[in-house]
């Protein structure tokens, strides 16, 4: 009985002729996922990333002590144990509670990133893909400038002048990351700015504006999405590394980059103390990159096997 | 061949000649741009950020007179746009201001620290060339089975790992415990002062002198950097020489060579490596420029004294000429090599279009 059902439903997302739109919609999702969810490595990706949001999320929750304040007296610089599973720092704090709060930082360098890198990039690449002419040539050659430049030296160069902190790395990163999705987005547009649906959009009398935010960008959005997805895992290393290099988030902040840093002094005794965030960032772009990999092949047949 | 047939040749040559000089002139075109581009952005850095750059010389205690003629010195009275002119103009000399912190002209400071990095960054290229195409070819070639799987995982690791983190941990393993390497340095105390580099590249210097021992010590410190700088380029390298490979691969001359009756060896190796040649040149030059930038952390790391801890320890003492002028010397390297790898890629490469 439960399983006709099934049957039934199955046929009526991959159905050729959907009766609406939300079966449509539903139904392609479907097939992606049926796509992705064969991919091992895809759903490991997925699940890590699932695991972070979950740390964030319950951060409260999960941490046993405070990932700020220390035991200066007993606890400093203890080894791996039962009562601190990855050890101490210098400071006596639980290195445990605090990546699973520098989760948290993590998380937050991402989206933010994200949320302002990927509207840039989309309005310069779809506002140049449907103007065309001069408009074309000249955004899309600032977009290759600064595709040309070393990224992460520039960001470097931008947080020095801003001064160190959390914001100002973010800042720094999502300007130099723009430029490949400003290309994408164009890409995208040129494909569809001939297309006949554009023409009827434009006979009907909508203004450019209109036709470039409510029929163009959302064409955009998934070749996007696999795009910032792929980036993410370079996002965490540059910020990461910009926290090792003490530009990034400042001390007590649990940021994975900075603690490696302060780990730094003690890493030939006391190991843990930057072993631990570091496994921390590698298995998290890990997951991104996994993530990445799945959506790719999931939602984008074109690109075949890479 | 008759005279038209002549003439129409001749007619495709020289249209050949002026597709050839249009590209030329394009990427003139693109190559100034990107430079003034480049320039613009560490004017903008330099000169706009700060909120006062007079202050940020002087300091908020200095009298008004002598505020009005630092202004005036340091040509902040006029307009932007002559600002810039005068910028890149000094940029163009090779004038990026002094160091604060060495008290020597910018510039002269990157010609001492350059050969460090690019010593580092070419070792570990060759590395990662090394073994990264044959990793490639093989995942390419056996697809799907053991050695794809052992590359895919190597390369996924490459792109994930922080690798200042890797660096730490292998400083840890290969010289606290193992004692296989040098402490973090060029060269040991002992050869500090009684060697004279002649290039800047010690273990070239090393041999031309004849110096083994100076060139032993000198690998024993370069040898971890050099090969987690590899690593990063070899996780590249393979993953794009396997994606050529494959490309290769599924083409008609490939069946026509087999059905030739030529060894498979010869076929992989021979005829296919050989046309992905091309991209390879320019994926094998486009790390090397990445791995320029990725010095940055890994000289900091293993206090490599090249251009990378240059501008980390500029950084930590606020000295921002020096940071905008090795700003600009690596990305002046890096927009270089990712022009020439392109247009390398087009005069090489005889499918590519010209114009």
């Amino acid at each position: 009985m439960s399983a006709e059902i099934i049957q039934s439903r199955r046929e009526w997302l991959l159905s050729d002729r959907p009766a609406s739109r939300l079966q449509a919609r539903l139904g392609r999702a479907y097939v992606a996922w049926r796509r992705f969810s064969a991919n091992r490595l895809a759903l490991v990706g997925m699940l890590i990333i699932i695991a972070l949001l979950v740390v964030a999320a319950f951060a409260d929750v999960l941490a046993p002590y405070s990932p700020t304040i220390g035991d200066l007296k007993n606890a400093r610089l203890l080894p791996p144990g039962a009562a601190h599973w990855f050890g101490t720092d210098d400071l006596g704090r639980d290195i445990y509670s605090r990546i699973v709060y520098g989760a948290r930082w993590t998380l937050y360098v991402v989206i933010l990133v994200a949320v302002i890198a990927a509207p840039i990039g989309l309005l310069v690449g779809t506002v140049a893909g449907y103007a065309s002419g001069w408009t074309d040539t000249i955004l899309m050659r600032i977009t290759d400038i600064f595709l040309a430049f070393p990224k992460l030296v520039l960001a470097l160069a931008f947080v020095a002048a801003l001064g160190p902190g959390i914001e100002n790395a973010v800042l720094a990163i999502a300007i130099t990351s723009w430029p490949p999705y400003a290309r994408i987005a164009r890409a995208e547009t040129l494909t569809v700015r001939n297309s006949d649906y554009i023409k009827a959009v434009q006979l009907m009398g909508a203004s450019p504006f209109r036709i470039v935010l409510r029929h163009i960008m959302p064409l955009c959005i998934s070749s996007l999405i696999i795009r910032v997805t792929l980036d993410m895992a370079g996002i965490i290393l540059t910020a990461a590394g910009l926290g090792f290099l003490g530009l990034g988030a400042q001390p007590p902040l649990p940021e994975w980059g900075a603690m490696i840093a302060s780990g730094r002094r003690f890493i030939l005794d006391q190991w843990w103390v930057a072993a631990a965030p570091g496994a921390a960032i590698l298995i998290v772009s890990l997951g991104f990159n996994l993530l990445g990999d799945g959506l790719r092949d999931a939602l984008d047949p074109r690109s075949g096997d890479q | 061949m008759s005279v038209a047939e002549n003439q129409v040749l001749a007619g495709r040559g020289s249209a050949r000649a002026l597709a050839v000089l249009s590209s030329l002139g394009r990427f003139l075109v693109i190559a100034v741009t990107t430079y003034l581009g480049l320039l613009a952005v560490t004017f903008f850095i330099g000169r706009v950020i700060p909120i006062d750059p007079v202050l940020a010389v002087l300091g908020d205690r200095a009298p008004t007179a002598v505020v009005e003629r630092t202004r005036r010195e340091m040509g902040l009275d006029l307009p932007w746009i002559e600002q810039f002119y005068l910028y890149v103009k000094a940029a163009l000399r090779g004038d990026f201001g002094t160091s604060v912190l060495t008290t020597n002209p910018v510039m002269s400071d990157i010609r001492r620290v350059f050969p460090a990095t690019i010593e580092l960054a070419t070792l570990g290229t060759l590395m990662g060339a090394i073994i990264g195409v044959p990793l490639g070819v093989l995942a390419a070639v056996k697809r799907g089975s053991l050695i794809d799987q052992i590359a895919r995982v190597v390369g996924l690791i490459g792109y994930s790992v922080p690798i200042f983190w890797l660096g730490l941990l292998g400083l840890v393993l290969f010289y606290a415990k193992l004692q296989w390497i040098a402490f973090p340095a060029r060269l040991d105390v002992v050869y500090e002062y009684t060697f004279t580099p002649i290039t800047g590249f010690y273990l070239l210097d090393a041999a031309i002198q004849g110096q083994w021992d100076v060139f032993h010590d000198a690998w024993r410190h370069i040898v971890l950097p050099a090969a987690l700088l590899g690593y990063l380029s070899l996780a590249y390298i393979s993953r794009m020489t396997r994606s050529f490979m494959l490309n290769e691969l599924a083409q008609e001359y490939i069946v026509a060579a087999r059905a030739k009756g030529l060894s498979e060896t010869r076929i992989i190796w021979g005829h296919a490596l050989r046309n992905a040649a091309v991209p390879m040149v320019t994926v094998i030059a486009l790390s090397y420029a990445n791995l320029l930038e990725g010095s940055v952390l890994t000289e900091t790391v293993f206090s490599w004294p090249g251009i990378g801890l240059y501008i980390t320890n500029s950084l930590q003492n606020a000295d921002m000429n020096a940071v905008l002028g090795g700003t600009i010397a690596i990305g002046s390297v890096f927009i270089a090599i990712n022009l020439l790898s392109d247009l390398l890629y087009r005069l090489l490469d005889p499918r590519t279009k010209v114009g």
